[in-house]
C-alpha cells in the first residue's frame, strides 16, 4: 500500500474520531456564546487564548464547533452518497433488465440530469420550498445518480451476456434472482467506485451550498457553514475559514486517493483513468 | 450520418422540454406563481389579470401549453425584486459571467491539456507524478475555499482586493477567478488527456507506424495526439458543467457581478420569475453544448458514422 494512502486512511480514522468524540476534547458547548471572548485568536498559536483553536464572532469554541460541523458533513456526505448509489445503481439495473420504453425513459432522465448541474437544481428547489435538513440531504443525495445509472446499466448489459447468466436461464432461475443474486454482486465493484469518486462530490456540494448560506441552517453547523460566517472576517479571523476549509480539503482528499487506490486494485485495466 | 445527426438533435429538444416541464411543474407545486410572477406591488387586478392570463382556472394542460407559448413571446415575468423583466436582468449580467467563465475553460484547458501531454510523455517521471497529484489536489479541493485563500493572500502580500464592477477590475483581478473556477476544470483535461495520450501510445497502429520507419515527431504529431484529442472533446462537455456549477461559488467569494450572484439573490429573495429564467437558460446551454460535443465526436471518430446508436 502506498505512502499516500496509509496517510489518508489514517487522516480518515482520525476524522471520524474527530466527529464522534470531538465534543468531548472541550469543555465548551458548539452553540455556548462567550461575549468576553469574540473572535480569540488560536491559543495553541501563542495568543494567550485559553480556546486552542480560537473563538467565533459570538465567541464560541471552534474545536466544538468544528466537531459538530464534521459530525454533520460526515452524516450528509456517507448517507447522501449512499442515496445516490441506491436510487442512480437500480435505475441502471432497471434499465439494462427492461431496456425497451423503460430504459428509454431513465436515460433520457440522465440526459435532463446532464444538461442541469445539481447545484442549480439544488438552488431551484431550496427556493422553491422550505429549507429542512430532510430535503437537503436528499438533493445532496442525488448528486451524480446519473453516473451510477449510466455506469450500472453499461455493466449489466455486458454481464447479461455472460456464461453464467445463460446458465441460470437455462436452470430456470427467475429473472429477479439472476439480476440481484448474481448480475448485482458482479457490477458491485462498478458501483464501489463510483462510490468513492462521488464522495467527495457530495461533501463539495454540501459544503458549497452551506458555505453559500443556503445549505445547512443555524443554530445547526457544518464545515461549509463554518466558513460562510467566517468569510466576512477573513482578514482579521482567517482561523474560521482556514481550520473548517482544510478538513474538508482533506477529508475530500483522502477519500479520492483511496478511491484511486481500490480502484487499481479492483480493476487493473482501468489504472491511471478516472470517469468523472 | 444524416440520421445520427437528426436523432441527436431530437434527443436535445426532448431533454430541453422535459427540463422546462419540470421547472414549470415546480413552480406549480410550490404556490400561487400568480404572485410570483406578476410585477411587485402590482394592485390585486393586475395579479387577477396574471392569474387569468396564467389560466389558473384551467386544466394543467391548458395552463402548461400557455406556459410555453408564453416562452416563444418571450415573456418569462418579471422580478419581484426590482421590478425589470427576468430576461433584462439576466442579459445585463451575462458579459460578466462570460469573460469570467470563457477565461476559466481558457486555462483549463490550456494548462490542463499541456500538462496532460508532458505527464504522458514523460510517463512515471518526476513531472508525470507531480501532474498527477496536482489533478487529485484540484479534484479535492473546494472552489471557494481555494477562492477564499486566493482573497487572502492577495490582500496580505499584494494589496489586491476583489470587488467594484467587472469593468473596472485589472488583469489580475480578472485572472485570480478565472484560476479558480478553472483549477477543477484543468485538473481533469490534465488527468484525461494523459491517460488518452497513454492508451494511444500503446496501441498496436503506433507500433505498425515506427516498424515502417515513420520518425518519431510525426508519429506523435500527426498520428497519437489527433486520436488521443477525440476523448478530451467530451470532457469539454462535462467541464463547462462544473464551470457553470463553480461560477455560482466563485463570483460569491470574489464578489464578481454575474450571473451566480444574481442566482443566490434570487433564491434569497426567492425572486421566482428571475431564478425560472437562470434555470433555463443554464438548460439551454447545457444542451446545445452536449449537442456540439456529441456532433463533434461524430465528425472526429469515423468509426461513431456507421450508424451504430450513439
Amino acid at each position: 500500500m502506498p505512502l499516500v494512502v496509509k496517510l489518508s486512511l489514517i487522516f480518515l480514522v482520525l476524522f471520524v474520531l474527530f466527529a464522534l468524540f470531538g465534543t468531548y476534547l472541550t469543555p465548551y458547548g458548539y452553540r455556548q456564546t462567550a461575549l468576553m471572548h469574540r473572535l480569540e485568536a488560536p491559543g495553541l498559536f501563542g495568543s494567550g487564548s485559553e480556546y486552542p483553536l480560537g473563538t467565533d464572532a459570538r465567541g464560541r469554541d471552534l474545536v466544538a464547533r468544528l466537531a459538530v460541523g464534521a459530525q454533520v458533513t460526515l452524516l450528509v456526505a456517507v448517507a447522501g452518497t449512499l442515496i445516490g448509489a441506491v436510487i442512480g445503481s437500480a435505475l441502471g439495473l432497471i434499465a439494462a433488465a427492461r431496456r425497451g420504453y423503460t430504459e428509454a425513459a431513465i436515460m433520457t432522465g440522465v440526459d435532463v440530469q446532464l444538461s442541469l448541474p445539481i447545484i442549480i437544481v439544488a438552488l431551484f428547489v431550496l427556493a422553491m420550498f422550505d429549507s429542512s435538513f430532510m430535503l437537503l440531504l436528499f438533493l445532496i443525495g442525488l448528486t451524480g445518480w446519473e453516473a451510477y445509472a449510466r455506469l450500472v446499466r453499461a455493466a449489466t448489459l455486458s454481464a447479461r451476456n455472460q456464461g453464467y447468466v445463460t446458465a441460470q436461464r437455462v436452470l430456470g432461475a427467475s429473472a429477479l434472482r439472476i439480476y440481484l443474486r448474481h448480475i448485482l454482486p458482479n457490477v458491485f465493484n462498478v458501483i464501489l467506485v463510483q462510490f468513492t469518486v462521488n464522495m467527495p462530490l457530495t461533501i463539495l456540494l454540501e459544503t458549497a451550498l452551506s458555505f453559500l448560506g443556503l445549505g445547512v441552517q443555524p443554530p445547526m453547523t457544518s464545515l461549509g457553514q463554518i466558513m460562510s460566517e467566517g468569510r466576512d472576517r477573513l482578514l482579521n479571523a482567517w482561523w474560521l475559514t482556514l481550520f473548517p476549509g482544510m478538513l474538508i480539503f482533506l477529508l475530500a482528499l483522502s477519500i479520492s486517493l483511496v478511491g484511486d487506490w481500490l480502484r487499481d486494485r479492483l480493476d487493473p485495466t482501468l489504472r491511471g483513468r478516472r470517469m468523472t | 450520418m444524416a440520421r445520427i445527426v437528426t436523432l441527436k438533435i431530437l434527443r436535445a429538444v426532448i431533454t430541453l422540454l422535459i427540463a422546462v416541464s419540470l421547472v414549470f411543474f415546480f413552480i406549480r407545486l410550490s404556490g400561487d406563481p400568480a404572485l410570483a410572477l406578476a410585477p411587485p406591488d402590482a394592485p390585486p387586478a393586475v395579479v387577477e389579470e396574471y392569474r387569468t392570463r396564467l389560466g389558473l382556472d384551467q386544466p394543467l394542460l391548458t395552463q402548461y401549453l400557455r406556459y410555453i407559448g408564453g416562452m416563444f413571446q418571450g415573456d418569462f415575468g418579471y422580478s419581484i425584486h426590482t421590478g425589470r423583466s427576468a430576461q433584462s436582468l439576466f442579459f445585463e449580467r451575462l458579459p460578466a459571467t462570460l469573460l469570467l467563465g470563457l477565461t476559466a475553460l481558457a486555462i483549463a484547458l490550456g494548462l490542463g491539456v499541456t500538462l496532460g501531454l508532458i505527464a504522458a510523455l514523460r510517463h512515471n517521471s518526476i513531472i508525470d507524478r507531480f501532474v498527477m497529484g496536482f489533478s487529485v489536489f484540484a479534484f479535492a479541493m473546494p472552489n471557494f475555499f481555494f477562492g477564499l485563500l486566493v482573497v487572502l493572500s492577495g490582500a496580505l502580500f499584494f494589496g489586491v482586493f476583489f470587488g467594484g464592477s467587472g469593468a473596472t477590475r485589472s488583469f489580475g483581478q480578472l485572472l485570480a477567478p478565472a484560476a479558480t473556477l478553472g483549477l477543477a476544470a484543468m485538473g481533469s483535461f490534465a488527468r484525461f488527456t494523459r491517460s488518452s495520450l497513454l492508451e494511444t501510445l500503446n496501441k498496436p497502429f503506433m507500433t505498425a507506424l515506427a516498424v515502417r520507419g515513420v520518425p518519431p515527431r510525426r508519429r506523435l504529431l500527426r498520428h497519437a495526439i489527433p486520436n488521443a484529442a477525440i476523448p478530451v472533446v467530451t470532457m469539454l462537455g462535462l467541464s463547462l458543467g462544473g464551470i457553470v456549477a463553480g461560477a455560482v461559488v466563485t463570483e460569491q467569494v470574489f464578489s464578481w457581478p454575474g450571473i451566480g450572484r444574481l442566482l443566490i439573490r434570487s433564491v434569497e429573495t426567492r425572486d421566482i420569475a428571475v431564478l425560472q429564467f437562470i434555470v433555463l437558460m443554464v438548460a439551454l446551454t447545457m444542451t446545445v453544448t452536449n449537442l456540439l460535443v456529441d456532433l463533434v465526436y461524430v465528425i472526429l471518430d469515423p468509426r461513431m458514422r456507421g450508424g451504430q446508436n450513439g
